[in-house]
């Protein structure tokens, strides 16, 4: 990806459990934040849901090449939910 | 009603009340725990979704000229151009503390920067579309940082609101009413005594009376 060119770390993974341990790899080496596409990230919740609740590492899916699927926003509500108790923001999706 | 199995004595009824006292304090100050959370995380969620929708969308056109600079390069040359970047990105976390949950503060630092120009190549041999994807991901880069730590904090603060909640009501419809009933059972259980003691010492004054009396 492009992002090499700016200066970011790149690691390529291209099934569930190599993405399951380069993560955990760069975790443990202290990495802050952690990009991964939305294609992958829905293979790996178990990983996900390890560091979710840790300050470190962030990790934030990104849309790749295929453009969103909406996998983050669904996480998302998922948070509202899991907070409020219902989707506070189910009007503004509609839109 | 659920009484809790304690022995009826003045001792387990002083403490219960102490016990009591002590539960709606801490319901109390986890309600406001919970309603001050519950204030910043709709703050946090609210940004968190618009810096996604402006991410996302930003992103994919940058992917998009990425795909399109991809095409029209040959793979090997596309790879080469970008394998030495010319700088370095780091981040630097701080922690800060909302409603004593650590939320990590992100900050992204160059690390070094080698010349002037951003593209790690040279303009010849490479395709226009590829200085286009990398300029537009620069721009997107500082947003996707800034991106990562609302939604961490968003992540974090969801979880923490769940686990506030859970005590919250657990004191309110569990501990407090359990206390409360327990107490309850014991006056009354007291109360019982006393009566049937002062009962009985009557009955037998009365009796001694009789004795004497004859």
């Amino acid at each position: 990806m492009g992002f090499k060119a700016l200066g970011l770390t790149v690691e390529y993974a291209y099934d569930a459990e190599k993405a399951g341990f380069a993560i955990h790899r760069l975790a443990r080496e202290g990495t802050a934040v952690i990009f991964v596409t939305e294609a992958l990230a829905e293979q790996i919740p178990e990983t996900l849901e390890r560091y979710k609740s840790s300050m470190l590492p962030a990790i934030i899916p990104i849309p790749g090449n295929e453009g969103s699927r909406g996998f983050a926003m669904a996480n998302l509500s998922q948070n509202v939910e899991k907070a409020v108790g219902v989707n506070i923001f189910v009007n503004e999706e509609g839109e | 009603m659920a009484v809790m199995r304690v022995n009826p004595t003045r001792i387990e009824l002083s403490s219960l009340k102490k016990r009591l006292k002590t539960a709606t304090q801490g319901h109390k100050l986890l309600k406001d725990k919970r309603d001050e959370m519950m204030r910043r995380f709709v703050e946090v969620v609210r940004q968190n979704r618009q810096l996604r929708i402006e991410v996302e969308a930003e992103l994919e056109s940058a992917l998009a000229d990425f795909v399109m600079a991809r095409a029209s390069m040959d793979t090997a040359a596309l790879e080469t151009a970008i394998l030495m970047p010319t700088r370095q990105i780091g981040i630097e976390v701080h922690r800060r503390n909302v409603m004593s949950v650590n939320v990590p503060e992100l900050e992204m630092v160059e690390e070094h920067h080698d010349d002037t120009s951003s593209y790690p190549y040279g303009l010849l041999g490479t395709s226009g579309d590829l200085d286009e994807a990398i300029a537009a991901l620069d721009r997107v880069l500082a947003k996707l940082v800034q991106l990562a730590e609302v939604e961490k904090t968003a992540n974090m603060l969801a979880d923490e609101i769940e686990k506030t909640r859970r005590r919250v009501n657990a004191l309110e419809y569990v501990m407090i009413p359990d206390l409360q009933d327990t107490i309850r059972y014991i006056t009354m259980k007291l109360d019982e005594n006393e009566r049937s003691s002062l009962t009985r010492l009557m009955k037998v004054k009365s009796m001694l009376a009789e004795r004497d009396g004859v």
